[in-house]
């Protein structure tokens, strides 16, 4: 699948921003952070700033981003619109959140339920965004149960590593946010390299043979595409990364998303706070590359069974 | 599909569906130009543009179908690449750079041009034309002129065909004839594409598999028709001959042929004289009226052929009143065929078709011949009134094209696929080749060339046409010392049946100066710098090279019609810019190559649909103008006023060849109730239009099949001017006139070949088929070059004027080399690679796809798909000129020196066709270094100074206000 | 209002292929490229129509491909267009509700105006039948020609896909697959009509006819090899007995 940057973008910006989101709603409901008017603002800030950039982002990919109204519309089928639901309605508990945070710097009493709420709405949108991909048949390496937990487990990951990062810049850097970060990256990279390993081990869905319903007749290879020159559909599906190329990306990404956060968050998490922040500040980089080169990844290995018919032998 | 769904949609506030847009604000019929099959045309026009374009449904060629190329007519028609204004050229030739100007000077210069060569040597005009359909129209105004320079492009194209089929029954496969669709049980169809009936055959090839008929497709390569063919036989290129033989061997061997057929209706029983070294040795033994000889059992004496009462010998050896010996036609293609020569064993390596397939070839066809039989409930009678009951016929249909004719060995293996049809009596009996009329017509009965010395004078019309059917030597276009008489040499001995000339030698004969330097050189619808030349790069060369002393270009003066900015305009010092198809009449006549069935009649026209919207005028127009202008004598009355002012309508309506015979034999006479001959009706154009374009005459049931000797078909024939007499078409085993060529290069008679040409004409003019290597296969080095190479005819795309086409360029708009895997493996090559191909005389870069459904010998490539840069107003960077590639630089248009230096035609020795496919060539891989671009690549054409705006982004349709 | 018609539809409209006599002339694609550039989704833009990349909307593609190996490598044209699936997850995954599936007649649509241009849609056809335009920034695709197969100012004939009526080989048949007596549901029947890609399960309505067996290796068993014809007469005796056979004098 063609990688629009576009998309990528959104899926990761959106992801760690509702990841941090979550977060800081469960972790200040629960009082691991102080209700402080700054965090919050620039917490909060930076993190819907995040979804809401992502949001944006998305619609530049649509042909008529003025229509982009109409998407919630067919919410009882369609995941893209379930998303944009979810991404709606997530407001709300933000700005309760915000309100309590940033406004009245208290979290106690009704507004304790703000932070869990804005934490379960925001997993349940990243949710409904992994599903999008994850409920498309045609895309066999999407259509896999590891698509949307993966997108979760990363969303938390890259969340909490910016987070950690946020709590040291305020000074409130804790064992428990340097925890958070590990034990999340831990966690989503079990998640990453499940699913890895089930794509890799996955037996093809279809065939140019099923394709084509050619079989019987033996095995089916393009003689002549019906244009000279690559179309709509081979530009979008057609793209696919190398094997080779892709090896090397994954071990890209497991160092950028993972090995190298985990490194930085513990020492960030027993460091002093000097080096503290360094480190989670250079972690927060770390993941946010790790997680493009992930997210790039996700689009550029996988194959999409219109390639069947343009001369992929099997996906 | 007819209730009606509830509007609009199935929820609120839907944009309701309009289901019954209408089509347009006015409808018109014309006839199709996307490609010479002449489909018919129904087109919906809206404000003055065209809409929708649809298969004519009543039309009896297409019957509502409509190819790629017709459905893409609308673009054709809007190609940013048509000419706007005529053109003078200004810079040297292929820069491109010209000087617009109005249609009065360009007319008087080329007036300037032609008058002064008309007035001195009428020959130093070469007037040569390409696809067009006017043939009628070009013919006659060169005859008019004098100059015996004229042809179409049937010489490069398909002459081969032509000619072995007029020579054998007085038709041909090309477009003289079609298999019987409706009752065949079987066809054998060899080396065909796509073909001049792309429609009819697509049509007729699914009733044959509606039918559970088989259909078996000999070709190297299995696409298109092959694809969808019950059978392949993969055959090596150039081999077919070899194929046909065996099978007809295999047909002798069991005497699984149409006896009865062959004395009736052949010439299969006609004496030959065994004479070796004497001047009547393989001609027929005639009686005093000159009549040919048979063996009468009966009698056992001889007797003139085709008499009712008599019982012909078809084999054994006799001897004659004056003591001559001779054998029947019969026994001696027995004698040669059954021959192990033509065993399958032997040809089976050759051929690349295993023997065991041969053998079987031959049975299911002798099966199907003979225990199959076709009867149709309808009495005939033949010429000698023998009365038959019902119409028996064999089931068995054969049809050939290109891959036949584009080898130097086509008219004979042409000619050898003709006597398996007429051994098995399937020559237009039901289910076997079907006649289209005006055919049959015998081969001498047909016109025989005009041009000879004597015959050409300054200012003075031709006597005759100039192409036709030589019976013998004496018809040939030569002088005493046997030297050409024509720009071509066409009916030279170089290519004594040369009955379509050979437009491919024009250039280079021009340029050489040889047999004569020409002054003007005047072509018309042919892309003769690029696609339509051999050896491409060396045309362009002649074309701009001077004369040392006087500076002056070779071909000093080139007039060139076209419609688009093709390859071949930069080189022209004068352009007349034409119409496009719906802009303009046109005529599609029974006089030249007309929409026939083998069911009826028809002939059809074109009329303007739309308006040109450029300064560009029909070319007919222009040609009938200038020759008014000339004052030839077809184009004016007494006192020098033109004879058609109305143009080509009025030339179409008007004209008469011979009393009554005119262009079109619909509505004829003065009150449109004629058909076929009657004079000129003044309204005949507008009941053309009026019955949507087409007129059609459908044969009575009696008429439909055994026409060449159908004594009531005959008669209808001639009544109608399709023929000129009732004389029956006799089918020709053994061709008579070629052993008179043959007997001319023995020595015998007056009209003698050069030494040079002797041994030629002796080998190839062999009066029956046989098959040898073709002639540059022969002349190359088979250890180096090992690959063959042809070109196939691609189903959406015209030759290179399909390539503007914005619809129809996104299908082919580059093109690969396609390599058998083995040969590919063998060479180390895999998918997308580059390589250098090459053959004895030119080198080319290309990118290759491999492909296994293809004769292991064999490479090919789609045909016109390359194109030079800045030609056909595309972006000049476009994959067409970067990746898209001409297999002709690698053609020569010459065969290798002979001893003594002269170096022939690369054709078809007897007929001059030229030899396309007897290409050989060898792969080398390209380096990594070399660019991913093909070669050879030429300097980027000029752009006149108009040329119509290129969109870059194509809203065809769009409707207004919406986006 | 959403997803997939929740009754079956009425009836269901489509097309019946023939990859035996399709020849691969793209005649189909064409004529469908010409009739539908002025239609019901007009126009199907090009992009670069006369430069380097020509990249247009054709609601009907043409591939062709080479199956099995070796010298029984045969070529198999294959045409593709929207096969207007019951199943459609086209239809299911459009977040706008553009597209859908009529109740009526179980075409599947797109509704340009409501379009956002998200692509999901295409990224959810397993067929490769979604075409974006991106020129006019929405989804487009094939109609089964709704504006000819209902007009009222075409001919009753004409009221068929363009692909059908153009089709020089009748390769392609349009009908009621809900109605077993129609041509379709026949043709598919008796000539083992088949699905794309059943694993995809999107219940196409269209369906192909495969290639029929090659008459080929049977046809030496019905047809004996022929025999020599000579042993008795001599050289060519059996002329005579063929002439003698014959009541021609
Ligand atoms: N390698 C190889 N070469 C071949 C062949 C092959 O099989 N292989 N085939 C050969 C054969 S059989 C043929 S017939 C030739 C065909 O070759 P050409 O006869 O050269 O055919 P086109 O390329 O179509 O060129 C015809 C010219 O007519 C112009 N034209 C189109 N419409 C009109 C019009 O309405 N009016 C006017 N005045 N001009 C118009 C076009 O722009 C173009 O320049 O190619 C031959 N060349
Ligand atoms: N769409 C379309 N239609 C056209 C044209 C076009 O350009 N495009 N051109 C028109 C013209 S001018 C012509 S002349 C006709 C030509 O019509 P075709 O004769 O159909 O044209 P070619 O493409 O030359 O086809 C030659 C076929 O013969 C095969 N072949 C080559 N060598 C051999 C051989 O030695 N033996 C056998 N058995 N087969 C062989 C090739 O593989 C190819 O399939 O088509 C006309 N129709
Ligand atoms: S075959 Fe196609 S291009 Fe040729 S005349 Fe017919 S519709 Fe036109
Ligand atoms: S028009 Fe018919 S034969 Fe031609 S490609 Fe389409 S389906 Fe095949
Ligand atoms: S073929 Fe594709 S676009 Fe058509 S209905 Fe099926 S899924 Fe949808
Ligand atoms: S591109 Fe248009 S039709 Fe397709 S899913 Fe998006 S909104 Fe729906
Ligand atoms: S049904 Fe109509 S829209 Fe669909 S492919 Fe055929 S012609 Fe095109
Ligand atoms: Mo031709």
């Amino acid at each position: 699948m063609h990688p629009a940057y576009s998309v990528i973008f959104f899926t990761t910006a959106s992801g760690l921003g509702y990841g941090m989101l979550a977060l800081l709603g469960v972790f200040v409901a629960a009082g691991w952070l102080p209700a402080d008017r700054w965090l919050g603002f620039v917490g909060l800030g930076i993190a819907a700033g995040l979804v809401s950039a992502g949001l944006l982002s998305s619609t530049f990919h649509l042909g008529h981003p003025e229509r982009a109204w109409r998407a919630v519309i067919q919410w009882r089928s369609s995941w893209l619109s379930r998303e944009g639901v979810m991404a709606i309605l997530t407001y709300i508990p933000i700005a309760a959140l915000a309100w309590a945070w940033i406004w009245l710097e208290d979290v106690s009493g009704p507004w304790v339920w703000a932070g869990p709420v804005t934490a379960v709405m925001a997993l349940v949108t990243v949710y409904c965004t992994g599903m999008i991909y994850a409920s498309l048949k045609a895309i066999p390496r999407w259509s896999n149960p590891w698509v949307p937990v993966t997108y979760i487990a990363l969303a938390l990951a890259t969340g909490a590593v910016a987070m950690d990062a946020l709590m040291r810049l305020f000074g409130v850097g804790s064992l428990l946010g340097g925890g958070t970060a590990v034990v999340s990256l831990v966690l989503a990279s079990i998640c990453k390299l499940a699913y890895w390993r089930n794509i890799d081990n996955a037996s093809p869905v279809a065939t140019a043979e099923s394709a084509t319903g050619l079989g019987s007749l033996g095995t089916v290879r393009p003689l002549d595409p019906p244009h000279t020159e690559a179309n709509y559909l081979q530009k979008e599906m057609g793209y696919r990364v190398a094997r080779k190329h892709a090896a090397k990306l994954r071990q890209i990404a497991i160092l950028l998303l993972f090995a190298v956060p985990i490194v930085l968050s513990a020492i960030a998490g027993v460091a002093g706070d000097a080096i503290g922040l360094a480190a989670a500040l250079l972690g927060v980089l770390s993941v946010a590359a790790g997680v493009l080169v992930e997210r790039w990844l996700f689009f550029a290995e996988a194959v999409h069974v219109v390639t069947l018919y343009y001369g992929t032998r099997e996906a | 599909m007819t209730s009606k769904p509830s509007s609009p949609g199935n929820r609120l506030g839907d944009r309701p569906i309009d289901f019954s847009p209408s089509l347009g604000d006015k409808t018109d019929y014309t006839t199709c130009y996307m490609c010479a099959c002449r489909c018919g045309i129904k087109i919906h026009l809206k404000d003055g543009t065209i809409r929708y374009i649809e298969g004519n449904r009543n039309h009896p060629v297409n019957k509502g179908v409509l190819c790629a190329k017709g459905s893409a007519g609308i673009m054709q028609h809007n190609s940013p690449a048509r000419l706007t204004k005529p053109l003078r050229r200004v810079g040297p030739r292929g820069s491109g750079e010209f000087r617009e100007i109005e249609w009065g000077e360009a007319l008087d210069i080329a007036i300037g041009w032609l008058a002064q060569v008309r007035a001195t040597d009428p020959r130093r005009l070469a007037f040569f034309t390409g696809r067009d359909q006017s043939q009628a129209l070009t013919s006659w105004w060169a005859q008019q002129f004098g100059t015996p320079n004229y042809a179409a492009h049937g010489g490069f194209c398909s002459v081969n065909m032509a000619t072995a089929g007029i020579y054998t029954f007085g038709s041909a496969f090309w477009e003289f004839s079609e298999p019987d669709w409706d009752h065949a049980e079987y066809l054998l169809m060899f080396g065909v594409a796509e073909d001049h009936d792309s429609n009819p055959i697509k049509m007729g090839l699914s009733k044959l598999k509606e039918r559970g008929a088989k259909f078996v497709s000999v070709n190297p390569i299995r696409t298109g028709y092959s694809a969808v063919a019950d059978e392949w036989l993969g055959i090596t290129p150039g081999t077919d001959g070899l194929f046909v033989l065996s099978l007809i061997h295999e047909l002798l061997r069991a005497g699984r042929v149409d006896a009865g057929y062959l004395v009736r209706y052949t010439n299969a029983p006609y004496l030959v004289i065994d004479n070796p070294g004497a001047a009547d040795d393989g001609l027929f033994a005639r009686d005093e009226n000159d009549q040919p000889l048979i063996w009468d059992h009966n009698k056992d004496a001889p007797a003139a052929a085709h008499q009712a009462d008599e019982a012909p010998a078809l084999r054994g050896a006799y001897t004659l009143a004056d003591g001559r010996r001779a054998k029947p036609v019969f026994q001696l293609l027995a004698e040669r065929y059954l021959h192990k020569d033509y065993s399958p064993t032997v040809v089976a390596f050759q051929t690349g078709i295993p023997a065991t397939t041969i053998r079987r070839i031959a049975a299911e066809i002798a099966e199907t011949a003979f225990e199959r039989e076709v009867v149709i409930d309808q009495p005939w009678t033949d010429w000698l009134g023998r009365r038959q009951e019902k119409m028996v016929g064999r089931p068995v249909s054969m049809h050939a094209m290109r891959g036949i004719s584009a080898h130097s060995n086509g008219f004979q293996t042409c000619r050898a696929i003709h006597l398996l049809q007429v051994l098995l009596g399937s020559i237009d009996a039901p289910g076997g080749l079907r006649y289209k009329p005006p055919y049959p017509k015998g081969f001498d009965s047909l016109p025989r060339p005009s041009g000879r010395p004597g015959e050409v004078k300054p200012n003075s019309p031709l006597p005759g046409p100039h192409l036709g059917f030589p019976q013998g030597p004496e018809d040939l276009l030569v002088d005493e010392e046997g030297a050409a008489q024509r720009i071509d040499k066409a009916f030279s001995w170089e290519a004594p049946i040369a009955s379509h000339g050979m437009m491919h030698m024009v250039i280079t004969n021009a340029w050489k100066g040889d047999p004569y330097p020409i002054e003007v050189l005047f072509m018309y619808m042919a892309n003769m710098a690029w696609n339509s030349a051999m050896n491409t790069s060396e045309t362009i060369r002649m074309l701009t090279d001077t004369d040392e002393e006087t500076g002056d270009y070779k071909i000093p003066r080139i007039i060139y019609s076209d419609a688009f900015y093709s390859e071949t305009v930069p080189y022209a010092d004068l352009v007349l810019p034409d119409t496009t198809y719906l802009e303009r009449w046109d005529c599609i006549s029974l006089l030249d190559r007309p929409i026939c069935d083998a069911d009826g009649a028809a002939d059809s026209i074109r009329h303007p649909v739309v308006t040109p919207d450029r300064d560009v005028r029909p070319f007919q127009d222009v040609l009938i103008d200038l020759g008014a202008r000339l004052g030839l004598s077809g184009f004016i009355k007494e006192g020098g006023r033109p004879r058609y002012p109305g143009g080509y309508a009025d030339y179409i309506a008007n004209h008469e060849r011979q009393p009554g015979v005119g262009m079109l034999a619909g509505w004829r006479g003065e009150n449109g109730d004629k058909t076929g001959k009657g004079e000129p009706n003044p309204a005949q154009l507008d009941r053309y239009v009026e019955n949507q374009c087409f007129w059609r005459e459908e044969l009575a049931p009696g008429h439909r099949y055994f026409r060449n000797v159908n004594a009531d078909y005959l008669a209808y024939a001639q009544s109608k001017g399709f023929v000129k007499s009732t004389d029956p078409v006799i089918v020709q085993l053994y061709s008579e006139p070629l052993q008179k060529f043959r007997l001319a290069a023995r020595g015998h008679g007056d009209i003698q070949p050069p030494d040079r040409d002797r041994q030629r004409v002796e080998t190839y003019f062999d009066p029956l088929p046989f098959w040898y290597e073709p002639l540059d296969n022969h002349a190359t080095d088979g250890a180096t070059y090992t690959l063959h190479a042809v070109t196939q005819r691609p189903m959406a795309m015209y030759h290179s004027w399909g390539t503007q086409n914005a619809w129809l360029r996104q299908i082919h708009g580059s093109n690969r080399l396609y390599v058998p895997k083995m040969a590919a493996d063998r060479l180390g090559l895999v998918d997308d690679d580059w390589v250098w191909a090459e053959s004895r005389s030119g080198r080319i870069k290309v990118q290759i796809r491999i492909m296994e459904a293809l004769n292991s010998k064999t490479v090919w490539t789609w045909n016109a798909i390359g194109k030079r840069a800045g030609a056909w107003n595309l972006d000049p960077a476009a994959k067409d000129m970067t990746q898209g590639f001409l297999l002709n630089h690698l053609i020569d248009d010459l065969l290798p020196e002979q001893a003594g230096g002269y170096r022939y035609a690369n054709s078809d020795p007897i007929t001059g066709q030229a030899a396309w496919y007897d290409l050989k060539l060898r792969l080398e891989k390209a380096s990594p270094e070399e660019t991913a671009v093909s070669s050879p690549q030429f300097e980027v054409l000029g752009q006149p100074p108009t040329t119509l705006e290129r969109p870059s982004v194509l809203r065809y349709g769009a409707v207004k206000g919406r986006r | 209002m959403t997803g997939l018609p929740a009754t079956p539809p009425q009836r269901k409209l489509g097309l019946v292929i023939d990859l035996d006599t399709c020849v691969g002339c793209h005649a189909c694609a064409v004529n469908c490229k010409e009739w539908n550039a002025g239609g019901y989704h007009a126009p199907l833009t090009d992009i670069d129509p006369y430069g380097v990349e020509p990249d247009g909307v054709w609601f009907n593609r043409i591939h062709s491909f080479e199956v099995g190996t070796g010298p029984d490598t045969r070529v198999v044209n294959f045409p593709k267009s929207c096969l207007h699936c019951d199943n459609a997850p086209c239809v299911t995954v459009c977040p706008t509700g553009a597209s859908y599936k009529r109740v009526e007649d179980g075409i599947v649509l797109v509704e340009e105006d409501k379009c956002i241009g998200c692509k999901l849609c295409s990224w959810a056809c397993p067929y490769g039948a979604r075409e974006f335009d991106g020129d006019a920034g929405v989804m487009k695709k094939c109609t089964l020609c709704i504006d000819r197969i209902y007009n009222d100012n075409l001919e009753e004939v004409d009221r068929v896909p363009a692909c059908v009526a153009t089709c020089p080989a009748s390769a392609r048949h349009f009908g009621d697959f809900a109605d077993p007596n129609s041509n379709v549901s026949k043709l598919a029947a008796e000539r083992g009509g088949f699905d794309l890609m059943p694993e995809m399960d999107c219940q196409p309505v269209n369906k192909y006819l495969p290639p029929r067996p090659k008459k080929t290796g049977g046809d030496t068993d019905r047809v004996p090899e022929l025999q020599d014809a000579s042993p008795e007469g001599g050289f060519l005796g059996w002329v005579d007995r063929l002439l003698s056979s014959t009541e021609h004098v």
